[in-house]
């Protein structure tokens, strides 16, 4: 099965290393891992696509929850979301071509966002499933080359944000946890440079 | 709420569990650690109030380390000096701190772990960049792997330089990070003390494990300027404390309506005290409990609801009662492969009750029941007030039995000491009072089978990692800890070799531990499996020793060689006679192997028992076998 977590992770370097690095020590799966920056400059998301069973997940889960610069888990097996993923394709025309493409881009909502004699770009978000039958729609044309995100989510409703955001199952009372510091510090100039975002 | 799969997910649980009625179904971990409020919150304590503040204006990074060390409690620490961690030194020449010069890195490592260990206090190491660093990723693996704290401050290249393959420069943050609970690449002097405190309360709270803190020359030397914030940002950090009311009395009500429950105690138990509690339990609720390898001591083995250890090399009455039991209950353990044998095969009966202060153990091998998620000590303090006293005659008879039938034996009949003797007599003459370490090995199966264990924290070994060479120093460091306690590191020739240059530490500080190696000129546990499994081809794994005894006299430590059997104990005595460190060269018999044993990918009811005879006949067909 796939599934979709999300982490909110400390913006440091060697978060992501650690994250990645866990995956494979562990022996799971990952299909996509994107990370970007959030409102909080302290902190990043990463969304990971992993392909587990549910007895996997929950380790996965926990594995992630486990690690010290991983603020927050969450993930969405059961919960209503939204996906989306980004695609950039290059693709071989002729003048024949042209149109062609530029109306299945259409029927797609994507957008063309670069033209030449021999070929265009289209970019087009949406879901996965979307963005690969695009694909095999236009390979015939010849594909020049292909850029995708990875997936990134969130919960549909009022639920989230990066500061109080709750796992959905493995919430923990804040009375039964020691929080080494409740409140956020806001970060120094020093450590806003020495910490390059990813 | 409904959605973890801890109980649902049946991937590798016994066929049995998935058809028997199972009332707390419902129930997730998820609701282990969710509401509930009895208790405050405890905010991890800290060597001073922190803060913004202008206390560190002034000082060097390594000034304000030495001094943090100081206010964190820290009386002792092991290293060895290099270029890069040359200011950190040059501070430690006129400081309190008491500070062990060792041999090698490696050496360092085990001993601050061996210190943690003996105390529950972090063992701190101070080493040089590169070369010193990576030396102690095997005493980090070993401590990660048995979660214990212990704190290791690297020197490291100027932060300019990083990167540009100096002299003496390693990733250590990278290298170490798979063998770290947390690693830190300081790269601000002003970022210093609150990475200091964040390492301590990382090392030392939840699960505990090791912290790494890599220094660059400028963070030593610069200073701070300005007043800086001290408090630790930790926001992904937490700690579970009190098990979920609801899980533990699901786990109380278990526990009372088990007929064949036994207890399954690991280094949880010693990590978090819970020793006393331990013992309420089993004798509030009637209840036989077996120990991990690292469990041992946190159960007093002459009550006689002691199991002994179980697992691969336990006692088969352990085993055959985990097999059997209707219930088990696991406190701070992780169900080990070395403990399951064959998961598909492990305690088909039982209901599995899980204390355990990280989620993740949770099911993370076998199915749980009753998961109840934090500090071992107080989920059993507020357990046991929901226990109930049960005669359970039948199961305490059958357990009689069994322990009658099978208990830890060998044959004296070789012209040398048998192993198992030479610890019989170190029992008898210490009557389990004092720190042994061991190395890896037979030696250290036949330590944990033939001391009686009672007393906690007084066994020290590498479990996880089965790290050789971890007997010496971390005998250093369990005596560094605790000068005036008798410490025994019981080794193997071929572990006490891999470290044996620390004996210069020991002559170094006069400590005066004392090394029983049980010398079969062989690496003994190699060697059983290749007898066993190898058709006796010896491939490397015959050892050509030195004389140990004159080693040490050449180190300046007095060095016994006891070649005959019949003065074993005599020997044994006059070594923890001796006022100063003593080391005693063994020689015991080569062809003995370690019984009982569980061979791999059997159940742990399946063992090969050696002389005490074969299983009863109903274990196989009750327990069932893959074979």
């Amino acid at each position: 099965m796939r599934h979709i977590l999300t982490a909110l992770v400390m913006n440091e370097p060697g978060v992501l290393s650690h994250v990645a690095n866990m995956f494979s020590a562990r022996g799971f799966n990952i299909d996509s891992l994107v990370v970007g920056r959030t409102e909080d400059p302290n902190l990043s998301r990463m969304t990971i696509v992993v392909i587990a069973d549910e007895r996997t997940l929950d380790q996965v889960r926990k594995q992630l929850a486990k690690i010290v610069t991983v603020v927050k888990v969450r993930d969405y097996k059961d919960s209503p979301y939204v996906s989306r993923d980004l695609m950039l394709v290059k693709l071989g025309v002729t003048p024949r071509t042209r149109s062609e493409i530029i109306e299945l881009a259409d029927l797609f909502r994507g957008r063309v966002v670069d033209v030449g004699h021999q070929a265009i770009m289209v970019e087009l978000s949406g879901e996965e499933d979307k963005l690969d039958a695009f694909v095999e729609l236009v390979r015939p044309y010849g594909i020049r080359e292909l850029a995708r995100t990875g997936v990134i989510a969130m919960a549909r409703g009022v639920q989230g944000g990066s500061g109080d955001e709750q796992t959905m199952e493995n919430a923990p009372e804040p009375s039964r946890m020691v929080k080494a510091a409740a409140g956020k510090r806001q970060p120094t100039q020093a450590e806003l440079e020495a910490t390059p975002p990813g | 709420m409904s959605s973890t799969s801890l109980t649902g997910g049946a991937a590798s649980a016994p066929a049995s569990k998935t058809t028997k009625p199972n009332k707390t179904e419902k129930w997730t971990e998820a609701t282990a650690v969710a509401s509930g409020s009895e208790v405050s919150n405890e905010l991890p304590v800290l060597g001073h109030p922190t803060g913004l503040t202008d206390r560190y204006i002034g000082k060097t990074g390594a000034q304000i380390l030495l001094q943090m060390l100081l206010e964190h409690h820290v009386t002792d620490a092991f290293g060895y000096p290099g270029g890069a961690i040359l200011p950190t030194f040059d501070q430690l020449y006129d400081t309190k701190l008491n500070f062990i010069l060792v041999r090698h890195e490696q050496g360092a490592g085990h001993m601050a772990d061996g210190y943690a260990r003996a105390t529950g206090k972090p063992g701190i190491v101070i080493v040089t960049s590169g070369p010193g660093a990576t030396n102690t990723v095997t005493p980090l693996a070993t401590a990660y792997m048995d979660s214990i704290p212990m704190i290791v401050f690297s020197g490291q290249v100027r932060t300019y330089v990083i990167g540009n393959d100096a002299f003496q420069e390693a990733d250590v943050t990278g290298i170490t990070r798979p063998v770290t609970k947390r690693n830190y690449l300081v790269k601000n002097v002003k970022d210093l003390p609150r990475i200091i405190n964040e390492a301590f309360i990382i090392a030392t709270t939840g699960r505990p494990g090791p912290v790494l803190v890599d220094l660059p020359v400028d963070v030593t030397t610069n200073k701070v300027e300005s007043a800086i914030d001290d408090t630790p940002w930790l926001p992904g950090y937490k700690t579970y404390r009190l098990g979920h009311s609801r899980m533990v009395k699901a786990a109380a009500d278990m526990i009372n309506a088990a007929q064949r429950p036994v207890l399954y105690v690991g280094g949880g138990a010693i990590l978090s005290g819970a020793w006393k509690e331990v013992r309420e339990l089993a004798e509030k609720g009637n209840i036989p409990c077996t120990t991990t390898l690292l469990g041992l001591g946190a159960f007093d083995e002459n009550n006689p609801l002691s199991l002994h250890m179980l697992g691969m090399h336990g006692g088969a009455y352990a085993n055959y009662a985990v097999q059997d039991a209707d219930c088990l209950i696991a406190i701070g353990a992780r169900f080990d492969d070395r403990v399951t044998g064959n998961l598909k095969l492990f305690a088909p009966k039982a209901k599995i009750v899980h204390v355990d202060i990280d989620p993740s153990s949770i099911s993370k091998s076998v199915k749980v029941d009753v998961p109840v998620v934090g500090d071992a000590r107080l989920c059993l303090k507020d357990m046991i007030q929901h226990i109930e006293h049960r005669p359970r005659k039948e199961w305490l008879e059958q357990i009689a039995q069994w322990k009658a039938k099978y208990p830890f034996a060998y044959r004296d009949d070789s012209p040398l000491a048998k192993p198992q003797a030479i610890i019989e007599a170190i029992n008898k003459a210490t009557g389990g009072n004092a720190i042994f370490t061991t190395g890896v090995g037979q030696h250290q199966m036949w330590a944990a089978q033939f001391i009686r264990w009672s007393i906690p924290r007084s066994m020290i070994t590498s479990g996880g990692l089965g790290t050789m060479g971890y007997g010496l120093p971390s005998a250093i460091g369990a005596q560094v800890a605790r000068p005036k306690d008798l410490v025994i590191d019981i080794d193997g020739d071929a572990s006490f070799i891999m470290t044996a240059m620390e004996l210069a530490t020991i002559r170094q500080y006069k400590l005066p531990v004392k090394v029983a190696i049980l010398n079969n000129n062989f690496q003994g546990m190699v060697r059983q499996w290749q007898k066993m499994f190898y058709g006796s081809r010896f491939s490397n794994t015959e050892m050509v020793n030195p004389d140990f005894a004159a080693m040490a006299e050449s180190f300046g430590i007095r060095g016994i060689r006891c070649e005959k059997k019949e003065d074993v104990q005599k020997v044994v005595d006059e070594m923890i006679r001796h006022p100063g460190p003593c080391v005693v060269d063994f020689l015991c018999e080569t062809d003995e192997n370690v019984y009982p044993m569980v061979p791999s990918g059997k159940g742990i009811h399946e063992m090969e028992l050696g002389i005490v005879g074969s299983a009863p006949p109903n274990m196989a067909r009750d327990m069932g076998t893959l074979a």
